[in-house]
């Protein structure tokens, strides 16, 4: 353990500390921007709790996870191996998609809620017949889904097509197929019952607001070629 | 407290009753429709009468019984209003909406729409909404203002046959609320079968009676129920549940009622 942290290195930006015998840990990433900055679509508070407690706790218990499951791999534990999946995909899961989510969000002044340009905005119109009709199925699916989960906008790999798909809980978007996330939007409880409590369809409504389309499109640029 | 008045309860798990507080009649004419064999069975007590009219019966939302600020400070009033008529009302209208939509659910108690609707494992759309208004109905009477605590007699006696000592059950029930992934609810529960008590965690809507159990307590992990008061953290809410609201007179009951269906053992006959 002691050895361990000895050789242990903060890699910048990545936020992944590189170890002993290759076994990596995860640490929070940096927001880029201020937790104030998306009001009044989402408030300070919100994003000070979903980025400092939320989204740390799943690193924290995914650090763990992965260290007992270097153990279990050592000691030829199958059964302890199996019996640690369904915890490594919740909270891996969630570190991943909170990590896509925070890139996925900009202030306004920073072109946050300003529509897709080039190769993603002609998709969208080819895909769903226009940007408005994207935005009423994912904000319908959204606020349809039952208990936590995301909704996500993404690109198939193999029919080059752009899908709207929901996972429940923590399950990042590469559960339901070959598929890269663009944009993911966290319905959990959390991502927004303090300033909207019950009514999820306004949050809804109101995310489209700080949404960077900017980042969607280079991502779907990269894949897409 | 008189054992016997426990059997009065409207709310017992495995009650015939439907909840329905009040409810509205609608006489309609709707033309005879192609049934899943899933209901049809059910549906043939009433053909006679549907064929000419339905009288539809709609669920009211249940009030809790207490006043909405007497479980604070360890839920607060803001909580329990938009939790009950906020989220338990949207669930008891989403499914007055699907009764008004479909005569095919007309007909059962509230447990049976539930169980019906459960579909063995693949549950229909209006699942949701049923069990969610099931759930809720009982949340709101596992609890009560000065509640938390011991539970007394029947109720110790079991828990510690069943789980060796209470504190055993207590670091069950939290460690089990806190490993739930996602919504869901904890439950302490019988088991029919087993005749035992057991903590059971479920997913989003599902409650235990879709298998059979008989839910004594539950407790609401869907972040709405605590958010407001305790934010993420869930452990603190977990403890003010079990140290300050749980009812156990109401556990008391539930138990009682449940001994009419699961024999948990020889009876102590008092000696004269």
């Amino acid at each position: 353990m002691a050895l361990r942290s000895l050789v242990s290195r903060k890699t910048l930006g990545l936020g992944l500390k590189l170890q002993f015998r290759g076994l990596q840990t995860f640490s929070l990433p940096d927001l880029p921007y201020d937790y104030g900055a998306l009001e009044p679509a989402i408030s300070g508070e919100i994003m000070q709790l979903h980025h400092q407690k939320h989204h740390q706790t799943y690193i924290t218990n995914y650090n763990k996870n992965i260290e007992q499951l270097h153990h279990a791999i050592e000691k030829g534990d199958s059964s302890a191996v199996v019996k640690l999946q369904s915890a490594i995909k919740f909270n891996g899961g969630g570190h991943v998609n909170h990590s896509i989510f925070w890139k996925n969000l900009t202030p306004v002044q920073e072109g946050g809620g300003e529509p897709p340009h080039g190769n993603l905005g002609w998709a969208i119109d080819e895909d769903f017949g226009s940007l408005d009709t994207l935005i009423k199925k994912m904000s319908t699916e959204g606020a349809a889904l039952q208990g936590s989960g995301w909704v996500w906008l993404g690109l198939d790999k193999e029919s080059k097509k752009l899908v709207v798909e929901t996972t429940a809980n923590q399950d990042p978007l590469v559960t339901k197929g070959p598929l890269v996330p663009l944009l993911g939007i966290d319905v959990w409880e959390h991502a927004y019952y303090l300033q909207y409590k019950n009514v999820r369809p306004d949050y809804l409504k109101n995310i489209w607001k700080v949404m960077n389309w900017k980042y969607a499109g280079e991502v779907y640029d990269k894949e897409h070629s | 407290m008189g054992c016997f008045s426990y059997y009065l309860f409207p709310s017992s798990p495995t009650c015939q009753v439907p909840v329905t507080g009040s409810f509205a009649c609608q006489f309609k004419t709707t033309p005879y429709k192609q049934l899943p064999t899933l209901f049809k069975q059910k549906r043939k007590q009433f053909n006679g009468f549907q064929r000419a009219s339905r009288v539809v019966s709609y669920y009211a939302l249940k009030t809790p019984p207490y006043k909405l600020d007497s479980l604070e400070p360890y839920m607060s009033k803001r909580t329990v209003e938009v939790h009950w008529k906020g989220h338990h009302g949207a669930y008891v209208e989403g499914l007055n909406k699907a009764l008004a939509k479909s005569d095919i659910l007309y007909g059962y108690t509230l447990d049976d729409l539930v169980k019906v609707t459960y579909n063995n494992g693949n549950p229909s759309p209006d699942f949701n909404n049923a069990a969610q208004v099931w759930n809720h109905d009982f949340f709101w009477e596992s609890m009560q203002p000065g509640g938390g605590d011991m539970p007394e007699l029947g109720m110790l006696e079991q828990i510690e046959k069943d789980f060796g000592s209470f504190t055993n059950f207590r670091d069950k029930f939290a460690e089990t609320a806190l490993t739930l992934f996602g919504s869901g609810w904890v439950w302490l529960v019988l088991k029919r079968e087993e005749r035992r008590l057991e903590v059971v965690k479920t997913q989003n809507a599902v409650t235990p009676i879709v298998w059979g159990d008989i839910p004594i307590i539950n407790l609401d992990m869907w972040e709405h129920a605590y958010y407001l008061d305790y934010k993420n953290d869930k452990e603190n809410y977990v403890n003010a549940f079990m140290d300050h609201l749980v009812s156990w007179n109401m556990a008391m009951a539930r138990l009682a009622h449940a001994e009419a269906f699961v024999n948990l053992g020889e009876p102590k006959i008092p000696i004269a």
